[in-house]
């Protein structure tokens, strides 16, 4: 499909489209790690938030700098950075998630040479008012950071108004889950993940344009519907892993929801468009579902996990991590649990290193999809 | 028994801590008391992590349980990989922390050292050490369905800013109002005062018992501070445990004043990075000490007093937010760096031992970094030694072996 197009070819080579983009507009590149990253600020400050998820290169450089107990994402990033490959970045923001993280936050830091490194130490739990306080000032001290960094102004009107592209560009991306789960045969998943990887790196003006041009030419197409197939939540974390997709789809599955933060969690939540900006856009992450290196109660995720189930008529769910990941790994026998009360057939698949993992995973999703 | 077992060596006798038995009832005193049922001794029970602020709890008359010490505990048993396969086979990654695994399995089976934890009534969690305690605490409140009470710390890579200050300090309060509404009683603010004190002074005398190993021949080696550590962990802000380390201090001291080591003969000093190898102390140690090689200091031990100078005596519950977030496992690796080159200039160390602690990531990442930094900034010898604190399948003694004897032949 044309319209995909443009997103596929970003998604083969998103480094080669940051550089070019940093030719074309004179901006600045900002890498980051997580959907906690307010990436608005840095839409506002004019410069390109970045998601860094490792471009699958072998680990040559990296471990000499981390052992080998550390998950692929993490190892992933530091290779490429090692090597080069991400020196068309200007800096560098850490949201404070997983233990991980915030080491490599710090090796990262004494190792490459970035101009602008952020921690941005957000509070772990979401539920309580001081928490909401306490990341309202890390967001406000973010701007400021980015301001002195680069020694530029962001006013509110520049705030605003990128928080206005965010909004959005969230809309569009839920449409295109409604889409999705209403008619699968007018965007494939493997399409649709796509379509937001590319959303996690493109400029955002362009990106909010895209979407829409997309969405009512995935409208107005007429193709066949599809013959019924087997409905499937995903959870867990896609920070960088194989086209888990493909091979749902070819093994007779359809994926209708996932809580991944590089899928729904990166849409999820509006952020008022009025009064306090940073206290809005601290809003949203307080009222979108945690990741699971947050807290917001002790049953949060895997309550949020079975309304999906419900709301989409799903069939079965699919667990699916990076092998040395603590915060999934240990949300996940509990989760499985609730799925096994209400009779939800689910399977779970680790992620080791990103090439190895495809055939394996073929086999085993064939396996499921026919026990379904 | 044979009579030669009998006959102890006057040798060995010598060198051995008197205090040792005294910390060993005190800790089965404590546990018995833990154990007790509740009816009879009206306390509540808390469980918390090893770094959490515990001195409320003490004001409160809440008994403090320490999953963490009972890992070690497990770990100490050679019971972790039994524990940590039967969270395995619940469904919990062998990736995982050993502690939490073990403690997770532990509290659904009948049994584990000492028969198992007392059940708690509360659940207090402070993150300053680790993401894997906030995860662990969420799998227990589920588990035994009470309250749970997170401190969150943001961790302090480069600083401790105003925003921080803020947030904990807000916290504190919120922790007090936290315990007064489960108890059902006022929190007694003058007994903070009291209990404080007990704490500065007991993590006080822990670090002068630390810096006795400053003389040569060094009165005791970080295998002993591991033992003893557990009285400022689990009783930290009593006046048990600065009554005890008064005297385990004047026991040391007099050990420096008779020329007593623990080593017969004291070559080489080390210092040790991150978490003993519970199941292995007494292998390590005497492996170590075959070579004359004395572990005299660690960053572990002194973790528990390493965030003291932002303590203010005067005003106690004012300064633990800050005090709590900036214990040095919640800081950046420069940080930690710095810590360690400090520890070996204080300690007159030839070589550093690092144990790459598959368990303990945020103590672990980083380590490869420190080790250059010491070899930049003093040019003394590191270890690297891949490991695990309880979990026993994650060690391979040969392999260690060849690598602590080549070690060794680099401090020659
Ligand atoms: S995959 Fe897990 S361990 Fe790795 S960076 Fe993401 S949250 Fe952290
Ligand atoms: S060993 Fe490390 S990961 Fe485990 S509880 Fe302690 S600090 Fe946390």
């Amino acid at each position: 499909m044309e319209r995909i197009g443009i997103f596929k070819q970003i998604v083969s080579n998103p480094y080669e489209y940051a550089r070019n983009w940093k030719e074309k507009t004179g901006g600045k590149v900002i890498g980051n790690f997580c959907s906690y990253t307010p990436e608005e600020v840095i839409t506002a400050a004019g410069a390109l938030p970045f998601r860094i998820l490792g471009s699958g290169a072998t680990i040559s450089k990296a471990n000499a700098f981390l052992q080998a107990y550390s998950c692929s994402l993490v190892r992933g990033a530091l290779e490429d950075s090692l090597e080069g490959r991400l020196n068309f970045l200007d800096g560098t923001v850490f949201p404070h998630t997983c233990d991980s993280i915030q080491r490599l936050s710090d090796i990262w830091r004494m190792n490459t040479n970035y101009a602008f490194h952020a921690d941005l130490i957000m509070p772990v739990k979401l539920d309580t008012e001081s928490a909401e306080q306490y990341m309202t000032s890390v967001i406000r001290k973010f701007r400021k950071d980015l301001e002195t960094g680069f020694g530029i102004r962001i006013n509110d009107e520049m705030l605003q108004k990128a928080i206005q592209t965010s909004n959005q560009v969230r809309a569009s991306l839920a449409k295109l889950y409604e889409i999705r789960k209403n008619s699968p045969e007018k965007i494939k998943s493997s399409e649709l993940h796509a379509v937001f990887k590319a959303s996690m790196v493109m400029d955002r003006n362009q990106l909010a344009d895209a979407l829409r041009e997309l969405i009512t030419f995935i409208e107005n197409q007429k193709v066949a519907k599809k013959p019924d197939s087997k409905r499937i939540v995903l959870t867990g974390g896609l920070c960088s892993m194989p086209d888990i997709y493909d091979v749902i789809e070819s093994s007779n599955g359809a994926v209708v929801w996932d809580d991944f933060c590089t899928g729904s969690r990166y849409f999820e939540g509006r952020i008022i468009e009025e009064g306090d900006l940073e206290k809005n856009i601290a809003q949203r992450y307080i009222n979108r579902i945690v990741c699971p290196a947050k807290h917001s109660g002790i049953y949060a995720r895997g309550n949020y996990l079975l309304e999906k189930i419900r709301e989409n008529h799903a069939d079965g769910v699919i667990f699916v991590f990076l092998k040395f990941c603590d915060p999934h790994s240990f949300d996940y026998p509990y989760m499985k649990e609730m799925l096994e009360k209400e009779g939800i057939p689910s399977m779970l698949f680790e992620i080791e290193e990103q090439a190895s993992s495809g055939g394996q995973l073929q086999t085993r999703c064939e396996a499921f999809m026919e026990m379904l | 028994m044979t009579l030669t077992e009998k006959i102890k060596d006057p040798e060995k006798e010598k060198r051995k801590i008197k205090s040792d038995k005294k910390m060993r009832d005190l800790m089965t005193a404590y546990y018995i008391e833990a154990k007790t049922p509740k009816e009879q001794t009206g306390k509540k029970i808390a469980w918390i992590t090893s770094g959490g602020p515990v001195e409320p709890l003490q004001v409160m008359d809440i008994i403090p349980v320490y999953p963490e010490n009972y890992g070690a505990m497990i770990g100490a048993s050679k019971m972790g990989v039994e524990l940590c396969e039967k969270a395995e086979q619940m469904g919990y990654s062998s990736d995982l922390c050993s502690y939490a695994r073990a403690d997770i399995a532990c509290a659904t089976v009948n049994g584990g050292p000492i028969g198992g934890l007392p059940e708690p009534d509360m659940l207090i969690c402070c993150n300053n050490i680790c993401g894997t305690v906030l995860k662990w605490y969420e799998v227990q409140a589920r588990y035994y369905k009470v309250p749970l009470f997170i401190l969150d710390t943001p961790i302090c890579h480069t600083e401790y800013n105003p925003d921080m200050k803020r947030y904990v300090t807000t916290q504190i309060q919120e922790y007090i109002d936290f315990l007064e509404k489960i108890c059902g009683k006022r929190f007694d603010y003058d007994r903070m005062t009291e209990v404080g004190k007990l704490s500065i002074q007991g993590q006080r005398l822990w670090q002068e018992i630390l810096d006795t190993t400053m003389n040569r021949p060094a009165p005791m080696t970080c295998f002993d501070a591991f033992f003893h550590l557990a009285m400022i962990v689990t009783l930290r802000g009593t006046k048990t445990a600065v009554d005890f380390y008064e005297s385990l201090l004047a026991e040391m001291k007099e050990r420096i004043a008779q020329g007593i080591g623990m080593l017969p003969q004291e070559k080489y000093r080390l210092v040790w990075d991150n978490l003993p190898v519970w199941y292995r102390l007494r292998w390590l140690s005497n492996k170590f000490a075959s070579h004359s090689a004395c572990l005299v200091a660690d960053t572990y031990t002194s973790g528990w007093c390493s965030s003291m100078q932002y303590l203010d005596e005067n005003d106690f519950l004012g300064s633990l937010a800050e005090m709590y977030t900036r214990i040095f496992l919640n800081t950046g690796t420069d940080i930690m760096a710095d810590n360690i080159v400090k520890m070996v200039e204080k300690y007159e160390a030839d070589g550093v031992v690092f144990h790459s602690n598959r368990s303990c990531k945020p103590y672990s990442l980083g380590q490869y970094d420190i080790q250059r930094i010491i070899q930049e900034k003093i040019g003394i010898p590191t270890l690297m030694i891949e490991a695990d604190m309880s979990d026993e399948r994650n060690f391979s003694e040969s392999q260690i072996e060849t690598r602590i004897d080549a070690f060794i032949e680099m401090l020659k």
